[in-house]
């Protein structure tokens, strides 16, 4: 593939990810990885778990930080430059942030409007439970052979759990699996 | 030239300075940006801000980013957006750019492997754990139980597009809100 073809697949994906991302981070993990591990296959299922661990201890919005780590890496990995891949990331970062951009243009011309208006309320009552699904689903997928190789994982898996429903800081406890995974392993 | 700029440039860093902190995703940033919005320089009040939190929410892509584009908007239209977005998303943009530049150099050391092979249940424990909060508060219940379930199972095994799954739903909704419930209530039975 070509460096045009490449940048535009790239930005056109992280266009679908900005214009159908909704419900917030967790919920957008099976879009992005939709279009990024499994229809283009630019990085692995196995570094895509590594980077949403990443994202979750830097700050920034988890759909952003994939299209500009992603932006860099599949230019690269595809034997490209550095300065190739810097591009890269920000075709990526700007398609993931166009549709916002005119969405909220058009919210804050029609505040109102959208507010009260029952077709758009009616959307997004739908929109709810789905997004819990797809939640779901990301976690479902990253629930892996490779994510738990053994008993040790699930046991770290159910005292993040725990800590995380009596709402420790979650970056805390990223750290705190960090050290034990030096420990355990 | 710089009284006609100062208004983008205080934008920018107001949420320059959002975006550098937002750790752990959108919703850890909202009482920051509250913080700075409403109660230290007084861009809207606090009623203001809440609706326009739950429209943010709503709409799609990053709460952090629709957030600091409807507030840039609010204050100085459609630059004042470009502004304040620049802002929220130049931080991290930064900070990833430098850790795709090198992470590939420690992906492979053995040590950084150890780290991540404990990291990795946490990630999926993280993602897991909101699940029965937000169950809760969007109000799922036995009979609506089957459409995460359904979702999670056809994205997860079947490998369906979250896409199409969103336009459904989108399309569900529509369908099940605006004419069912509707035709119900005119004809006067049953709430639901």
């Amino acid at each position: 593939m070509g460096l045009i073809e490449l940048y535009a697949s790239m930005f056109f994906a992280f266009l679908k990810i900005g214009l159908f991302g909704f419900g917030g981070g967790y919920a957008m993990l099976p879009l992005i990885q939709h279009e990024v591990v499994y229809r283009y296959g630019w990085i692995a299922l196995e570094e895509f778990t590594d980077l949403v661990a990443i994202f979750q201890t830097t700050p920034g919005a988890i759909a952003l930080n994939s299209a500009t780590y992603i932006g860099y890496s599949a230019v690269t990995t595809a034997g490209y430059g550095t300065l190739e891949g810097i591009l890269g990331s920000v075709i990526c970062t700007a398609g993931v942030s166009i549709p916002p951009l005119i969405i909220m243009t058009l919210v804050c011309t029609f505040f109102f409007k959208i507010k009260h208006n029952s077709w758009i309320q009616a959307a997004l009552k739908g929109l709810k439970p789905a997004i819990i699904g797809l939640i779901a689903s990301a976690a479902l997928i990253l629930m892996n052979q490779r994510n738990f190789p053994d008993y040790t994982s699930w046991g770290i898996f159910l005292v993040i759990f725990i800590a995380s429903l009596k709402k420790v800081d979650p970056i805390l406890l990223i750290l705190i699996a960090g050290v034990a995974g030096v420990l355990l392993y | 030239m710089r009284i006609v700029l100062k208004p983008y440039i205080e934008l920018f860093f107001a949420f320059f300075k959002i975006g550098a902190f937002t750790f752990g995703g959108g919703y850890a940033m909202i009482p920051l940006i509250r913080n700075e919005a409403v109660f230290k320089r007084k861009w809207l009040n606090d009623t203001d801000f809440v609706e326009m939190l739950a429209v943010a929410q709503s709409m799609p892509g990053p709460v952090a980013l629709n957030t600091a584009l409807f507030i840039g908007n609010r204050r100085q239209g459609f630059k004042g957006s470009l502004a304040a977005g620049f802002g929220v998303i130049l931080p991290s943009f930064i900070i990833i750019l430098l850790i795709a530049l090198f992470f590939t150099q420690f992906k492979d050391n053995p040590l950084v492997e150890r780290i991540f092979k404990g990291i990795r249940p946490a990630v999926v424990a993280l993602i897991a754990a909101p699940l029965i909060q937000l169950g809760k508060s969007t109000g799922i219940t036995l009979k609506t139980l089957w459409i995460p379930i359904a979702v999670a199972l056809s994205v997860w095994l079947l490998n369906v597009s979250p896409i199409l799954i969103i336009v459904l739903s989108i399309a569900g909704g529509i369908a099940y809100y605006k004419f069912i419930v509707q035709n119900r209530k005119e004809r006067g039975n049953g709430t639901d």
